[in-house]
């Protein structure tokens, strides 16, 4: 669904690399060429691409959890359907993100151990819980509309496989946020009752979900490197502000109100929204979300449980292979 | 405000199809509890497929019958508003998941019935339920091909998934007989060409059970005991426990557009 801004400065080692191939990799990246998994890369590129893909992979299959938990009591069975389909989605994007990933000469498992040893991160997002039909809603309408806000500049990220992968993510994600939307649409035109959930998914939703573009750009660790190298094309807050000029008109048309009581348009035409509680943000990246723990026990239960099930099919795959090798012989 | 269960006309054609319709919801909706919590990646999307091939079956079968009754009923109401005894589905298909070899089992004796069963149907009188089988058969197809790929791997692959292959096909095998039974309804149906007879597919059923088990080095049991009760609204203690899950938005806010 969403990769955040997370990652930390990778500059020392790029000291020992060639000098004359850094420049002349620099110069690909100005002249806007897609780098491809054989090329030669800076280690640091190398590192930072993995880690951000990683994050995002593991965003999407943690992401399943909360939006999963409707699945089994989806209030139709069209919604039923949707919402099955779209977690489906999720787990495609975080599929085929792995795979970018191991582009880059990374494992999937080793990533994904990384995931539940908690030694690497995904969107702040998702520990968060999912408390009513609203949220489900409010979900497919901000989050992956801020998803969108984030991905369709790496539609153009200078790393090929990633680029392509988001080109196709983001076809998706946009109708997840139409359906998002559609949600939020029948429960604002519904009844009192559907018109209080949908506000109250809003006001829970609409600060964690600002705070999905990282940290303010004067905080920010790592822009540099990654906007030299065109992995990142926009900063943190030009993207915020972006997302916030587009969804305030929606949140009018809805008839819902952002909680946001300092909230003013300028003179440009921008809503000026008040400021983000990075504190909550920082105890959320530190594990001390609503749902953290729950998360990752999850990931961690599905993960222990399925042990035998993928012992067991290497196991018989190597068996086959015997078998074939046994009969070749023959 | 319609809070209480709905009443449902059965005629022999609504009940012959409410029974399709509901053993594809609840099995579906089984398959659906995987889904973010599967052994790996691969198979939270295909049970997520499966059961969304599955609850659109469903969907197209909760309509049909809701039409033929004729009455003020649609898919929702049909799937949100019965309570248990009302349901009509298989035993078979509301047992728990248990673990992904159990999940797998109840996959593979019901595709392999599905599979015959809607290529069969195809032909019958009632154009909506041969068009609804034509498009269920190729989903059956696919459904069986995955189950027993996986059967075999289990079967074949370690000593416990040997043993959590056999115990899930032990403990399931009970639940299978129910697939063939026919009341005298449905009977008039068979009579009619409208429905197709069960007891013709046992044998094939029955061959490609054994081939597949027998390749994944596992046996039948002996015991061909059978429980029944599913179709006429004598269920397991479970499908209470997935209705009060499935339909506590529809009971909780009745009557609302969501």
């Amino acid at each position: 669904m969403y990769t955040q801004a997370l990652n930390t400065a990778e500059t020392d080692d790029r000291g020992l690399e060639d000098a004359a191939k850094a420049a002349q990799f620099q110069a690909r990246i100005d002249a806007e060429e897609r780098i491809e998994s054989n090329d030669w890369m800076p280690a640091a590129y190398r590192k930072t691409l993995t880690r951000q893909i990683s994050q995002h992979a593991h965003s999407e299959v943690v992401g399943m959890l909360p939006e999963g938990n409707w699945i089994t009591r989806a209030p139709t069975l069209r919604r039923k359907a949707a919402l099955l389909a779209k977690v489906q989605d999720e787990c495609g994007h975080g599929l085929y993100l792995y795979a970018a990933a191991e582009t880059l000469g990374a494992s999937r498992e080793e990533l994904v151990d990384a995931m539940l040893a908690g030694k690497a991160k995904y969107s702040s997002i998702f520990n968060y819980p999912t408390l009513t039909w609203a949220d489900i809603g409010t979900i497919g309408w901000l989050v992956d509309g801020a998803a969108i806000m984030n991905q369709i500049p790496l539609c153009r990220c200078s790393y090929g496989p990633y680029a392509r992968a988001m080109i196709r993510v983001c076809k998706e994600e946009s109708f997840h946020q139409r359906q998002g939307y559609e949600i939020m649409l029948t429960l604002c035109r519904g009844s009192d009752e559907q018109k209080a959930m949908a506000q109250d998914a809003l006001n829970r939703w609409w600060w964690p979900v600002l705070m999905m573009f990282g940290p303010p750009d004067a905080a920010s660790q790592h822009s540099d490197t990654s906007t030299k190298w065109k992995i990142k094309r926009f900063s943190n807050d030009e993207l915020r502000q972006k997302f916030v000029d587009a969804t305030v008109p929606q949140a009018q048309y809805l008839g819902l109100t952002i909680p946001d009581p300092g909230m003013t348009q300028d003179a440009d035409g921008h809503w000026r929204y008040s400021e983000i509680d990075w504190a909550e943000f920082k105890q959320v990246l530190a594990g001390n979300g609503p749902c953290n723990r729950d998360r990752i026990a999850a990931r961690r239960k599905a993960h222990a449980e399925g042990a035998w099930v993928r012992e067991a099919a290497a196991a018989y795959a190597a068996k086959r292979a015997q078998r074939q090798t046994a009969q070749a012989a023959e | 405000m319609p809070v209480a269960n709905i009443q449902v006309s059965e005629t022999p054609l609504v009940l012959y199809t409410l029974r399709r319709a509901d053993d594809a919801l609840i099995l579906g909706h089984r398959l659906s509890e995987w889904c973010g919590h599967a052994p790996m990646l691969e198979e939270d999307m295909a049970l997520s497929n499966i059961a969304l091939d599955l609850i659109g079956q469903a969907r197209e079968l909760y309509s049909y019958a809701a039409k033929v009754e004729g009455k003020d009923n649609d898919e929702d109401k049909l799937a949100y508003l019965r309570d248990v005894r009302q349901y009509r589905n298989l035993l078979l298909v509301e047992q728990p998941n248990g673990d992904f070899a159990q999940t797998l089992v109840r996959q593979f004796f019901y595709s392999a019935f599905a599979d015959l069963y809607w290529r069969a149907m195809m032909t019958s009188r009632d154009a909506t339920l041969a068009a609804i089988a034509a498009k269920s058969e190729k989903e059956s197809a696919y459904h069986l091909r995955h189950a027993s790929e996986w059967l075999i791997r289990l079967g074949d692959g370690t000593d416990e998934s040997h043993a959590r292959a056999q115990a899930a096909i032990d403990h399931l095998w009970a639940f299978t007989g129910e697939m063939f039974d026919v009341d005298e309804g449905e009977r008039a149906l068979i009579n009619a060409g409208i429905a197709i007879d069960p007891g013709l597919l046992r044998g094939r059923w029955l061959q490609t059970i054994s081939d597949v088990v027998s390749e994944a080095t596992l046996v039948l049991p002996q015991n061909n005991w059978m429980q029944q009760g599913g179709r006429t609204g004598r269920h397991s203690e479970h499908l209470g426990h997935l209705l009060s899950e499935l339909q506590s938005m529809q009971r909780t806010f009745p009557g609302l557009t969501w």
